[in-house]
């Protein structure tokens, strides 16, 4: 197996290891009911061999995000109204469709948490893997069913060679999230996107995916942006967290502080509201009421109905996204309080 | 033991696999195969296992969804298998269950007020016709749910709030022993703990007892006094919560424990984690002896000849139950305060 790191092609060079800078970004979705505002104005950026968790519940956009960068939104009814996604520091959403094709895959690449629905039920996986090779790297047959070989070697699916003929069906969640995997790692890319990698497997299971998940990007240097709404799996492997609440970044930081001393209500709520198995007897203070329906997002802090803090100002203005200590960003009016405790 | 409110005895449930076109039967699913436990009056009995294990099944015999293959199922001391239609009528009042799926576990034609409302229909004799309304807005209360909502359907509400229907229902009749199977699991982090605190506040105040049936095993912890480990239709291990969680016996209990990542970053690296390579056979074709063995790492010969029994084995501290020829205790959660 060659273990060349994940550089970019000649046509991308990351400037200071910066492979991805997402910038104010926005997504809506046109219903029949009226507008969706699903990403309201998303900024981040990753490195290489740095591992970025966004981390939400259901509805909070972290999906709608990937799927921006990945250009695999169905538009309509998605409409991205502003924004810039930037990698190497060219733009994905005003490049050429041709040149972002080229680019996806090779250069970005995304496994989904469901693993039998996201692989085509009627090919062979082996033949499935080599595509990647034959529709981009011009391999002939025999060749490409070589490297998908030695792909599904890497990602251990034991008796690959006995299995590269096999269908989807044949194998089970694990083994089929295995395979997605050496799709994704086909051909090198520098930017790997996990959504929800894991949600669908045993626990035994999931820690598996993720050890190998952890190898593959420590060997190529890859930037993996892992998508999850798990706060045990984001502690076990992100260098960085990036929290979102309907549509926005309500809190961005290193791993390590984050835990310890969440800066906004709502990471102190998720973190209060999760019974952890290494303590007993500990209350578990849930956050009250539900998440906002994104066609009717809250006036001022879209979190403030369901906030212990919220005064005035929260139902008034919006708060930006600001540095409350260094390398912590927050969006609250009152972080230093959340922070203090 | 008096206080014993319900007991499994020996459970079996085996599925028949059909082919041909004959449709002759050339196997069984062994879904269930011997489990016996019991449940104390008030108590949570926590069961965890991964998917296929057989865990969802043992729920459903208990409330006698299904027909165990072999096997009984003991409430009060009376055997619900002996019991007549008319008996098992009452009897059911008394077990009721609640589903994880709060989206299909409800039927979208029927107001909340019809859905909580309809195990009075059944059990006519529990309030009198004139009374019932007023007894689901009390439920809906209870579950903290808005009375007033008693005329709206279910898909007007959020998956925490369906979940609270479905116990609103469960708890209707005053049942003695309600079965929770991944009451949770669907429900996003914030919500799950408003469910978890909802259960446990219930069970305060009208002394149930629970069979808390899950994947999660922070979530089982937390909500439970006991707690039964099973992997592949048997139970390999049982005891008291801190027993299973810091002194566990059984292989299998530690590899599922020291895989659950647990929500701080300084443990990182620092955890004890058990690996296990493969994955779960199929329960049609279990491993002989200990059905672990294929995954094992302490597996010797004695394992795939010879099944290991479920009983107490010493844990270090005291003891409990478990199912290992090799039992013997290892750390894999250290307690944090």
């Amino acid at each position: 197996m060659n273990h060349e790191q994940a550089t970019p092609t000649a046509a991308y060079q990351p400037v200071n290891g910066r492979l991805l800078e997402v910038e104010d970004l926005h997504v809506e979705f046109h219903t029949r009911d009226g507008v969706a505002r699903a990403i309201n104005g998303v900024s981040f950026t990753l490195d290489a061999g740095e591992t970025l968790a966004i981390l939400g519940e259901s509805g909070s956009g972290k999906s709608v995000t990937a799927q921006a960068i990945m250009g695999i939104l169905d538009m309509p009814p998605a409409k991205i109204p502003a924004g810039a996604i930037r990698y190497c520091g060219q733009d994905l959403l005003t490049m050429p469709e041709e040149q972002r094709r080229k680019t996806r895959g090779p250069e970005i690449s995304m496994i989904f948490q469901d693993a039998l629905s996201s692989l085509n039920p009627v090919f062979p996986v082996g033949w499935q893997i080599a595509e990647m090779f034959r529709m981009h790297r011009g391999m002939n047959k025999s060749d490409a069913k070589e490297q998908a070989l030695r792909l599904m070697q890497r990602v251990q699916i034991p008796a690959a060679k006995e299995r590269i003929n096999s269908y989807p069906h044949q194998f089970s969640g694990g083994m089929r999230q295995r395979i997605m995997i050496a799709m994704a790692i086909a051909l090198d890319p520098a930017v790997l996107i996990a959504d929800e990698p894991t949600t669908a497997l045993d626990v035994t299971v999931q820690a598996q995916i993720m050890n190998l998940l952890h190898d593959l990007q420590e060997e190529r240097q890859m930037g993996l942006i892992l998508i999850t709404h798990d706060l045990g799996v984001v502690a076990d492997v992100a260098d960085r967290i990036a929290v979102m609440y309907a549509g926005r970044l309500v809190e961005k930081a290193d791993i390590l502080p984050i835990y310890a001393h969440p800066a906004h209500p709502y990471t102190k709520g998720l973190l209060d509201s999760i019974p952890r198995l290494d303590q007993k007897g500990q209350t578990l203070r849930a956050i009250a009421g539900l998440p906002p329906n994104l066609l009717r997002i809250p006036e001022g802090c879209a979190f403030n109905p369901r906030c212990y803090l919220a005064q005035d100002v929260c139902h008034r203005d919006l708060p930006s996204l600001r540095e409350v200590a260094p390398g912590r960003w927050s969006a609250c009016h009152f972080a230093e309080e959340v922070l203090d405790v | 033991m008096s206080d014993i409110i319900l007991e499994g005895k020996d459970l079996k449930k085996y599925y028949p696999i059909k082919t041909g076109v004959l449709r002759r039967t050339t196997g069984h699913v062994k879904a269930v195969d011997g489990v016996s436990f019991e449940l104390r009056k008030g108590e949570t009995l926590g069961i965890v296992g991964e998917s296929g294990c057989g865990k969802s099944t043992l729920g459903r015999l208990l409330m006698r969804l299904e027909e165990p293959t072999d096997g009984h199922v003991f409430f009060g001391g009376e055997d619900m298998a002996k019991a007549s239609t008319s008996q098992m009528r009452k009897l059911r009042r008394d077990i009721q269950i609640v589903f994880q799926d709060p989206y299909t576990s409800l039927n979208p034609r029927m107001t909340v007020g019809d859905i909580v409302g309809e195990p009075f229909e059944i059990h006519s004799d529990v309030i009198p016709k004139g009374g019932r309304r007023k007894r689901v807005q009390e439920l809906l209360d209870l579950v903290g749910l808005n009375p007033e909502h008693i005329n709206r359907y279910p898909h007007q509400f959020s998956g925490g709030q369906r979940q609270r229907i479905g116990i609103a229902r469960g708890i209707a009749l005053n049942p003695k022993v309600l079965i929770c199977d991944e009451p949770v699991s669907a429900l996003d982090v914030s919500v799950q703990a408003q469910v978890v605190n909802l259960l446990e506040k219930l069970q305060n105040e009208l002394g149930l007892a629970y069979v808390f049936i899950a994947h999660d095993l922070s979530v089982v912890r937390h909500i439970s006094d006991r707690v039964g480990v099973m992997y592949l239709g048997k139970l390999v291990e049982l005891g008291e919560e801190d027993q299973v969680y810091e002194h566990p016996t059984h292989p299998y209990t530690q590899a599922l424990l020291s895989a659950v990542p647990v929500p701080d970053p300084t443990l990182r690296g620092k955890r004890d984690q058990i690996v296990l390579v493969g994955d779960v056979p199929s329960p049609a074709n279990p491993p002989s002896g200990c059905r672990f063995h294929t995954r094992c790492w302490r597996a010797q010969d004695v394992c795939k000849a010879e099944e290991p029994i479920l009983q107490d084995r010493p844990d270090g501290v005291t003891q409990h139950r478990s199912a290992c020829h090799f039992a013997e205790p290892r750390t894999v959660v250290e307690r944090s305060e």
